[in-house]
C-alpha cells in the first residue's frame, strides 16, 4: 500500500496523519545530505521549479532554494517586486504564464489566504504553499512537528502551545491541524484581540495568560508578532505586550518541567520572546530551520513523484 | 394597440385583495379589464389557456444594479430589464452605484429613459442619499424625485454619519420617499470579506461580525423614531437585526426591511473552497441566522424578498477570495430559490410568497403594480410552480453569470411576463425581446 500526497501541498487541514508522518519519516534520509561536504543528490534533475514570492520572505524562500539545489532541479526565483505582478498582472494570469513555459512546480508565497489552492486548481504542475494570507504555512508546521519529534521522540501526548498572534497567522492554523492530527494536545495563548472567534472549537484549549500556558505546556512555540497589530489597535504597545505576555526566563522558571521553546522566525528579540529564551538551552529555534530544508526536500521529492522507500537510494542517486 | 388577452382557467392570486381563486384574466389597452371565473372575451382578443398555472400580478424587485452608466460590460438597464422579466419581474429599482453616481436629476432621467427605450420591466432610479455617494452633501432629493427616482440610498456603502441619515431621513419625509440604508459600521467591517465565525477563522479570512450590521440597524431604527421618517433596511442577515426590527415596529417606528433569496437559503458554509460566487456584502451568515430571518419574512417582521442583483464579470470573481468582489446576479433565480427553498420547504405559501415578492415591495416602495385590481396596469406574471429546472448561468439573459447556485434543482420559474399587457418575456414560445 503506498500513500501518495496527491497534485499539490496546499495546507494540512485536509491531510491525513497518515501522510503527514510519510513527510515526515521522508525527511528523515534527507536531513544526512545537507551535513555532506558536497551538499547534492540527484533526485530532481531535469525538474524545473519556479520559487513565485507575492510576499517578502527571507529564511522560507532560502529555505526551499536550498532544498531544490540540493536535489538537482533548476529553479527560477520570481518575486512580485519587478515582475508582472507589479504591472497588474492577475494571479490567474501569472499562472497562465507559468503554465506555458512547461514547469514541474511552483513554490507559492501569497497575501491572499487560498491564493496557493486557487493556482493549484488551474495549473497542472504541482503547487506548493509557501504560505497563503492567514491560512496556512504547511511546511513551517511539518518542520516544527519534525523538530519536536526529534526533542521529545513523539507528538502524540505532547502538549504543545502557540503564542502570540493566533488571529493573523498562517503557521498557528497549519501547526493546530498537524499537531491534532498527530494526537498532541494544542493550547494557544495570547491577547483576546490576537484569537480568532470560535478557535476552541477547533479542539484547542485558550490560556488568556502566558504563566497558565507555561504551567501546562511540554513545547511553546512563540509566534512572531508584527509591529503592525500595535498600528491597528489590536494590542495598546509592544512594551506592555512583553510584559504581560512575553516568555522570559523568570517565568519559565516556575515551570515544573524543562519547556521546549520554538519560534518560526524572524524574532522580536524583547517583545515575543526574551533573548536568554531563545539562545538558552531548551531553544530549538535553529534546529527549526536546519529541519526546514529536509522537509522541505521531503516534500518536493514526493510531490514530484518520488517513492517514499527509495528516498535513502534516491540520495546515491539511484531513484530517478 | 396591441390585442386583448385572456388568461384563461389558472389559479389567480392576488395578495392585494386576498384573492386566491381559480379564475380568468382579461387584459385591454394595458390594464387588467377583469378577473372572474368563465369571463367572455371580446371578438379578437388572444386566448391563452393558463390551467395548472399561477396567474400573479408581476413581481417587483426593490434592489437591483444595473451598472449603466459606467460598466455596460457586465450589465445595461436593457440587459438587467431582460433579465427581470425573464425571472418574473415587472418592475425593478435600480441603485444608484454607478459611474458617475445617480445623484442628480439628470443622471436620474437617463435611466428611466434608458427604461422605456429597452421597453421591457419598469426600471425605476434610485437616487444617491450624498452627492457622488460620498457621505457629506445631501443630493437634491426633490429634483430627483421629480425625474422619476422612487428612493434614495448609498447602498454599496452605509450612511456612515449618523447626522447625514438623519437628515436625509427627515428632508426625505417632503417627498414621501424611503431612504434606503446598506447597515454597515464601517469600522468594524473594514477589511472583511466572509462572515465572522468558525469558518472564517479556518479560512483565515477576515470577518465582517453580525455586530457591524445590528449597529447600523439600531442606529436606523432610533433615527426614524426622532425624524418621522421611512428607512428602508437592505438585505438584512443577522437574527439580532430582525430584533431590532421587530422591536422597532412594535414601536410604530416607520421602518421596512427586504432580505435577499441567498440570505434565505445559505450560510457561510458556501464560503468553503474560497469560492467567490459566495462573496457578497453583507456576507452570508449562520443558519441561525437563516432561520430567523425565514420565520421574519413569514410573520412581516422582514417585509420583502429583494435580489440585491450585482453582476461582475467572469474575471473579476477569478481571483483570490480577498481580491474579488462582493456581489452575485439574482434576478433570474430569485423566484425560483425562494419558491424552491421556501414554498416547497413549508415556510411559506405560494399566496404568502407572492405578497412577499410583489404586492409588499411595491406598497412600500409607492410603486404601481403589485395586484390585480381592475384598472390597474396589466404587469402580470404566469408561474409555473411546478417546472422542474436546472441552473445553467450560461442560459441567462444578464451579461454576468455570477452566481452560487450553478447547477442547483429548482421548482417553478415565470411562464409569461406581461408589462403593461405586453408580452415582454415568453417561456412557453419564443423569447420576444423588444419590438
Amino acid at each position: 500500500m503506498t500513500i501518495s500526497l496527491g497534485k499539490d501541498l496546499i495546507g494540512l487541514e485536509h491531510m491525513t496523519p497518515e501522510q503527514i508522518r510519510l513527510i515526515l519519516d521522508t525527511a528523515e534520509p534527507f536531513k544526512e545530505v545537507s551535513e555532506r561536504p558536497i551538499k547534492k543528490v540527484p533526485a530532481l534533475r531535469g525538474k524545473t521549479i519556479v520559487n513565485l514570492f507575492f510576499e517578502a520572505s527571507t529564511r522560507t524562500r532560502i529555505s526551499f532554494e536550498f532544498a531544490e539545489k540540493r536535489l538537482s532541479a533548476d529553479t527560477v526565483n520570481v518575486a512580485a517586486t519587478g515582475s508582472s505582478v507589479s504591472k497588474g498582472e492577475t494571479l490567474v494570469d501569472t499562472a497562465r504564464n507559468l503554465e506555458a513555459m512547461r514547469i514541474d512546480m511552483v513554490v507559492i508565497r501569497h497575501g491572499s489566504s487560498g491564493a496557493a489552492g486557487f493556482l493549484g486548481q488551474r495549473i497542472r504542475s504541482n503547487v506548493i504553499n509557501a504560505g497563503d494570507g492567514k491560512h496556512e504555512h504547511p511546511t513551517q508546521a511539518l518542520l516544527d512537528l519534525l523538530t519536536i519529534r526529534d526533542k521529545h521522540g513523539k507528538i502524540e501526548g505532547l502538549k504543545v502551545c502557540l503564542v502570540g498572534d493566533v488571529l493573523h497567522s498562517r503557521v498557528a492554523r497549519s501547526n493546530i491541524w498537524g499537531l491534532t492530527k498527530l494526537g498532541a494536545h494544542v493550547g494557544v495563548c495570547g491577547p483576546h484581540t490576537l484569537m480568532p472567534r470560535g478557535i476552541e472549537e477547533l479542539g484547542v484549549t485558550f490560556f488568556p495568560r502566558i504563566e497558565e500556558a507555561i504551567e501546562w505546556a511540554d513545547v511553546l512555540n512563540v509566534l512572531r508578532l508584527q509591529l503592525e497589530r500595535m498600528e491597528k489597535g489590536f494590542i495598546p504597545s509592544l512594551r506592555e505586550y512583553y510584559r504581560v505576555w512575553g516568555v522570559t526566563p523568570e517565568r519559565l522558571e516556575r515551570s515544573p518541567r524543562p519547556i521546549t521553546i520554538m519560534h518560526p522566525g524572524p524574532m522580536n528579540r524583547g517583545v515575543e520572546i526574551d533573548s536568554r529564551v531563545a539562545d538558552g538551552p531548551h531553544s530549538v529555534i535553529l534546529d527549526q530551520v536546519t529541519n526546514g530544508v529536509a522537509v522541505r526536500m521531503a516534500v518536493l521529492y514526493l510531490l514530484a513523484g518520488g517513492r517514499p522507500e527509495l528516498a535513502d537510494a534516491a540520495k546515491r542517486g539511484g531513484a530517478e | 394597440m396591441t390585442r386583448p388577452l385572456l388568461l384563461q382557467g389558472g389559479r389567480v392570486i392576488d395578495p392585494s385583495r386576498g384573492f386566491d381563486q381559480t379564475a380568468d384574466v382579461l387584459v385591454t389597452d394595458g390594464k387588467i379589464a377583469a378577473v372572474g371565473p368563465s369571463l367572455t372575451a371580446p371578438a379578437g382578443t388572444e386566448v391563452r389557456s393558463v390551467a395548472g398555472k399561477v396567474v400573479a400580478p408581476g413581481l417587483v424587485d426593490v434592489h437591483v444594479h444595473l451598472r449603466e452608466p459606467g460598466n455596460e460590460d457586465e450589465e445595461t438597464v436593457a440587459s438587467g430589464a431582460r433579465a427581470a422579466v425573464a425571472g418574473g419581474f415587472t418592475a425593478v429599482c435600480a441603485m444608484p452605484n454607478t459611474d458617475p453616481v445617480t445623484d442628480n436629476q439628470a443622471a436620474v432621467g437617463f435611466i428611466v429613459r434608458q427604461s422605456v427605450r429597452a421597453g421591457l420591466a419598469r426600471v425605476y432610479p434610485i437616487g444617491a442619499v450624498s452627492v457622488g455617494q460620498r457621505g457629506e452633501q445631501l443630493a437634491e432629493f426633490g429634483e430627483m424625485v421629480g425625474a422619476g427616482a422612487v428612493a434614495v440610498s448609498d447602498d454599496g456603502r452605509p450612511v456612515a454619519s449618523s447626522h447625514l441619515m438623519r437628515t436625509a431621513l427627515e428632508y426625505a419625509r417632503t417627498f414621501g420617499i424611503p431612504v434606503a440604508d446598506h447597515c454597515e459600521d464601517p469600522t468594524l467591517a473594514a477589511g472583511g470579506v466572509m462572515h465572522e465565525g468558525l469558518v472564517a477563522a479556518r479560512l483565515g479570512l477576515k470577518g465582517i461580525p453580525a455586530a457591524a450590521e445590528e449597529i447600523m440597524v439600531g442606529r436606523d431604527c432610533l433615527l426614524a423614531g426622532l425624524t418621522g421618517g421611512h428607512v428602508h433596511l437592505c438585505h438584512m442577515s443577522t437574527r439580532g437585526s430582525v430584533e431590532l426590527i421587530r422591536r422597532a415596529k412594535e414601536q410604530g417606528i416607520r421602518v421596512t426591511a427586504e432580505v435577499t433569496p441567498h440570505h434565505l437559503t445559505l450560510t457561510d458554509h458556501a464560503c468553503e473552497g474560497y469560492d467567490t460566487h459566495a462573496k457578497m456584502n453583507p456576507p452570508l451568515r449562520e443558519a441561525a441566522d437563516v432561520a430567523a430571518l425565514r420565520a421574519a419574512l413569514k410573520d412581516g417582521v422582514i417585509d420583502c424578498i429583494a435580489s440585491d442583483h450585482a453582476p461582475h464579470a467572469y474575471d473579476e470573481k477569478e481571483a483570490a477570495f480577498d481580491d474579488a468582489p462582493f456581489g452575485i446576479v439574482g434576478l433570474e433565480t430569485a423566484f425560483a430559490v425562494a419558491h424552491t427553498e421556501l414554498v416547497r420547504g413549508g415556510v411559506l405559501t405560494l399566496p404568502e410568497l407572492i405578497a412577499r415578492m410583489s404586492t409588499e415591495p411595491a406598497k412600500i416602495f409607492h410603486l404601481p403594480g403589485g395586484t390585480l385590481v381592475v384598472g390597474a396596469p396589466a404587469d402580470v406574471v404566469v408561474l409555473d410552480p411546478a417546472a422542474p429546472w436546472t441552473v445553467e448561468p450560461a442560459t441567462f439573459h444578464s451579461k454576468c453569470r455570477n452566481t452560487p447556485f450553478t447547477g442547483r434543482a429548482l421548482t417553478g420559474r415565470a411562464l409569461l411576463t406581461l408589462v403593461a399587457g405586453k408580452t415582454a418575456h415568453d417561456g412557453a414560445g419564443a423569447d420576444s425581446t423588444a419590438p
